[in-house]
This record gives C-alpha cells, structure tokens and sequence, in this order.
C-alpha cells in the first residue's frame, strides 16, 4: 500500500512539473538580456519597458477587457435569468407541458456553442455577420463571445437550483413572504456562489479566445490574444515573454482572490 | 395565471438571443454549404452540391483523414497521461486535492497561446530540449523539433490534459472506495477490481474527458500553425484558409458541416454510453 502511495505521488509530480516547464521558462526567459531565447545574456527588464511603451498592446488590453466584461455581463444576465425560468418551468411540468419540447430544443441549441470545435462557430459569424452587414469589431465580437459564454453561467445556474434544497423557500413563503422576497433573501443568496464561477469561467474563456476572435475581429480592433497570435506568427520577440509573464501574474491573483471569495462564502 | 407568465418572460431574453445568433446562424451555413460561389466574392445563391463533391477530392478529405488521426492520437495520449493522473489526485488527503488543483487551475487559466509559447522555447532548434538531450549525450546533432508533427502534437495534449484530469477527477472523487476494498477483500486481484469496479464507476468521467478533449482538437487550428509551421494542414486550417484567403465561403460552410456531424456522432454516442446529457467535469 505504502509503495503505491510512492508510485502515485511520484507520477503526478513528474506530469505537474512538466506541466509547468514551458510556463517557467517563459518567465526565466523574460529577464533575458539578449534578443533571442536560445541563450542567456544576462538578467534585464528591457523587455518589460517595451512592453509598457508598446501602445498596440495596451489597446489590445484594454479591448479584451471591454470584450471579456461585457459578454460576461450579457451572459449572466440572460443565462441566470434562463436558468431561473427553465427551473421554475421544471417546478410545475404540468402547467407548462406546451413548453417541455421547446424548453428540451432551445436548451440544446444554446449549449450549442461550448459542444462543438469553435472553428466551427467562428466560419458560422463570419458568414453571417457579412450576410447581416454587420461592422466587424467590437459589436460582433460582443455578440459572438455573449453566444459561448451563456452556457457556462446558464449550465451553472441551472445544476445549483436542480440541486437546492426546496424546503426553505417553501417555508418562507408559508410563512408569510412575496416572492420576490424570497428570491432575494433566499434563491439569490443560495445561487451566487454558481453565477460567479459561472462568470469567471465564462470571462477567462472570453479573454482567452483567438480562434472565434479572428474570424470577427474585423481589420481595426485587436484583442489580446490576436495580437500575441499574429506576433507569434511573424516571429517570436521577448517582449512576448514578458507579456505572458504578466498575464500569468493576473491569472495567479485572479485565482487567489476567488478562492479567498470562496473560503468566505463557505463562512457564511 | 400572472405567475405563469412570469417563468416564460424570464427565458425570454436568453431564447430570443440564442434563436438570432445561435440557431439562424447554423441555419445560415446550412444553406451556404449548398450555395455556388461569386465570381470574385461573396455567395451566389444558387443551389449546387459541388461543395460536397470538392470535400471528396483527395486533397481535402486527407485533411478530415489527417485530423481524426491527430485527434485520436492526442485524445489516446491524454487518456493515457490524464486518467492516472484524476484518479491518484481524486485518492490524495484533501490537503493536497486543493493543492493539486491549484496546481491544474493555474494553467487551465493561463492563455493556450502563451503555453504553446513556452514549449516554442522548448523545442526551438539549439533551445532548450536540444541543448539538454545533447548535454546527457542523447543526440549529438540538433533534433529541430519545432515545426514537426510530434510538437503538435505534445501542443495538443498539453493544451487539453486539464480537461481529462478535471473530468476524470471530478468522477473518481464521488467514488466509493470501500467498493473497491470489499472487491479485494473478497478475493479479487488488483487488475480485476480495478476494471470491474473503478473503471466502471468512473467510466462518466472518462467518456467526458475524451468528448472534452477530442472535439476540441479537431478545431485547434492555431496550434497546428504555431507548433507545427504550415505543415501539416487540419480541417480547422482548411476551413480557416477558406474564409480568408480562399473567398470560398459556401466550400468553408460544407467542411464545417461534416465537422459538425462528425463531431454530433460523438456526442450521440457518448449519451448512448454514458446515458446522460451533462458533461462530467467543467460543469
């Protein structure tokens, strides 16, 4: 028994840190002197001076915040609201029997997004972006990526109500509460914790599409993974080892401020 | 009756969304796939089923070929490497388990494109593997791996291992274990108890990690780009190089159609096998 302990123990940590081989090189590398990533020059912030003086970047920056927040914001507002109705549909089958189909297609349909290759979905706006002569940018990004962001919040939303215990809510109305009272004193208390991971998801996503990007993206704005990809693709610069570097740093703090946001909803 | 209302008002916003940019959209390249082509740009509406035909062409039906082939390839891989991995991260004290997913988190939310990055670093002819397999005196010549099939496809299962992991986690942790100690205790070897009992309890997860992964990698055109040069060309490559540099709208629309029914059939088949609609893990 001891001896598989040992065996597992070693297996992933040997995957974990090659897991993270490419990621801390990239950092090392960001503080490399010199021009290329094939030796090491000598220790140096260059790269992140230049990436603090580059303006294409910090646009590109500023344009996947606005992208990521304004999906996001869609998303939860249609998603939660989706997820409340089907749920409460769900409440009453009887009365709503006309609905069960349509609720089974469109649910379908909306998770539509997330279930196949996003190639697929970035050829499908492309078209009919043009065919609706919509001005590429920022709009019909917002669009495209409001469309893959509603099933994370929505799936979310939806599995903590299935999973809720009833019970509260039906006592707080026997004993006297509105509706709307108790959607806000308990349904909504109960749910936050799956809008906002539902959220987060559906924002890191957002924030890290290329593939349904490009295609939406039109010729005047750039996101920030379009940008690193079309660098990428002309050629590696250093610069772009500081800029991952800094993202990882985002990323690091992002995710501990939502585990500390846990760790407090848990208290409560 | 007003509260009747009340529940249809709510999915409303989400329904209209969806049937506009979802549903009118898919309907959209249904019919483009059947569409001719304009002279110099654009569709013309006319029927055909040309698109369909050129799929056939050796040229293009190499490129489904060659990408189910990656895919399976990854996908193969990634069972291999990520279901180990869930189940012995699924067996650790609850300590570690939050660790050990910090530790998966962190990646998973890092952009694709900067981890492919780094393995750019890695494989660079001269960089860092090449300099390591010579320095233990592997290889005395650089290996020039970048730009070749493996690093696409050590990209692809790199990109995509978190999705196994977390699925198969996520199956192997409501497990019961006792089943698996009264299956030993009751005589059976650790070979037997583990394809009689664990595999089957954490089948869902399994089935779930390779929708995850599998259909994914059929559309990960950049990785194919950035890891392997313009090589090797996938459908995602393809239908991309149509709608941009090709103009050829209608032709993009039908590959996009196949890949859709490809990628459905799995689907179906994985609810066939796993009798449920959710995928295990992400959600």
């Amino acid at each position: 028994m001891k001896k598989k302990k040992t065996f597992s123990g070693i297996y992933v940590a040997v995957l974990t840190i090659i897991t993270y081989v490419p990621i801390i090189l990239t950092v090392i590398y960001s503080f490399n002197e010199s021009k290329s990533s094939v030796s090491w020059t000598g220790f140096s912030l260059k790269w992140y001076e230049e990436l603090f003086r580059d303006r294409e970047i910090k646009e590109a920056l500023i344009n996947s915040l606005i992208l990521a927040g304004s999906s996001c914001f869609l998303a939860v507002v249609l998603g939660t609201l989706g997820a409340l109705g089907i749920f409460k549909m769900l409440e009453k089958p009887e009365q709503y029997k006309a609905f069960a189909k349509i609720n089974n297609v469109m649910g379908y349909i909306s998770m539509l997004p997330i279930m196949i290759p996003e190639i697929i979905l970035g050829m499908v706006f492309l078209a009919v972006f043009s065919f609706m002569d919509l001005p590429f940018g920022m709009l019909t990004l917002i669009i495209a990526h409001t469309t893959f962001c509603i099933p994370y919040v929505f799936s979310m939303v939806k599995a903590r109500l299935v999973g809720m215990d009833k019970a509260l809510a039906e006592a707080a109305l026997d004993m006297g509460a509105t509706p709307f009272q108790v959607f806000w004193d308990i349904t909504l208390p109960l749910i936050m914790p799956a809008v906002l991971s539902g959220t987060m998801l559906a924002f890191a996503m957002s924030f890290d599409d290329v593939v349904i990007s490009i295609f939406v993206t039109g010729a005047k704005v750039n996101t920030l993974p379009v940008k690193i990809y079309t660098k990428l693709k002309t050629g590696v610069t250093p610069e772009i080892n500081a800029l991952a570097t800094m993202m990882l740093l985002v990323t690091l703090i992002l995710l501990m401020i939502s585990s500390i946001l846990s760790k407090k909803w848990k208290k409560k | 009756m007003k509260k009747t209302k009340g529940c249809i008002w709510l999915v409303m916003p989400m329904y209209i969304f969806t049937l506009i940019f979802v549903a009118f959209p898919f309907l959209y390249m249904f019919l483009l796939s059947f569409m001719s082509r304009a002279k110099v740009w654009g569709v013309d509406f006319t029927f055909t089923l040309a698109n369909y035909e050129k799929i056939l062409d050796p040229l293009y039906l190499g490129t489904f070929v060659d990408s189910f082939k990656l895919a399976f390839l990854s996908t193969g891989i990634i069972v291999l490497l990520g279901y180990p991995y869930g189940y012995f991260m699924a067996r650790m004290s609850e300590k570690w388990k939050k660790r050990m997913m910090l530790l998966i988190m962190i990646p998973f939310w890092t952009s694709a494109l900067i981890r492919l990055y780094g393995w750019i670093i890695v494989f660079r002819s001269n960089g860092i593997l090449d300099k390591v397999l010579t320095g233990i005196g592997l290889t005395d010549s650089p290996l020039k791996l970048l730009y070749t099939y493996p690093a696409v496809v050590v990209g692809m299962v790199y990109g995509l291992f978190p999705f196994m992991v977390l699925a198969v986690y996520s199956s192997a942790e409501k497990m019961d274990y006792r089943l698996v100690e009264a299956a030993r205790d009751l005589g059976a070897s650790s070979v037997k108890a583990f394809f009689t009992v664990t595999l089957r309890l954490t089948l869902p997860g399994l089935l779930s990690g390779v929708i995850l992964t599998f259909v994914p990698s059929m559309g990960l055109f950049f990785i194919a780009d950035i890891l392997g040069g313009n090589k090797i060309l996938l459908v995602g490559n393809v239908i991309q190089e149509q709608m941009t540099k090709g103009r050829n709208i209608p032709f993009a629309a039908a590959m996009s159609v196949i890949l859709m029914i490809l990628t459905s059939l799995m689907m179906a088949l994985y609810r066939r096998v796993s009798g449920t609609t959710e995928l295990e893990g992400i959600m």
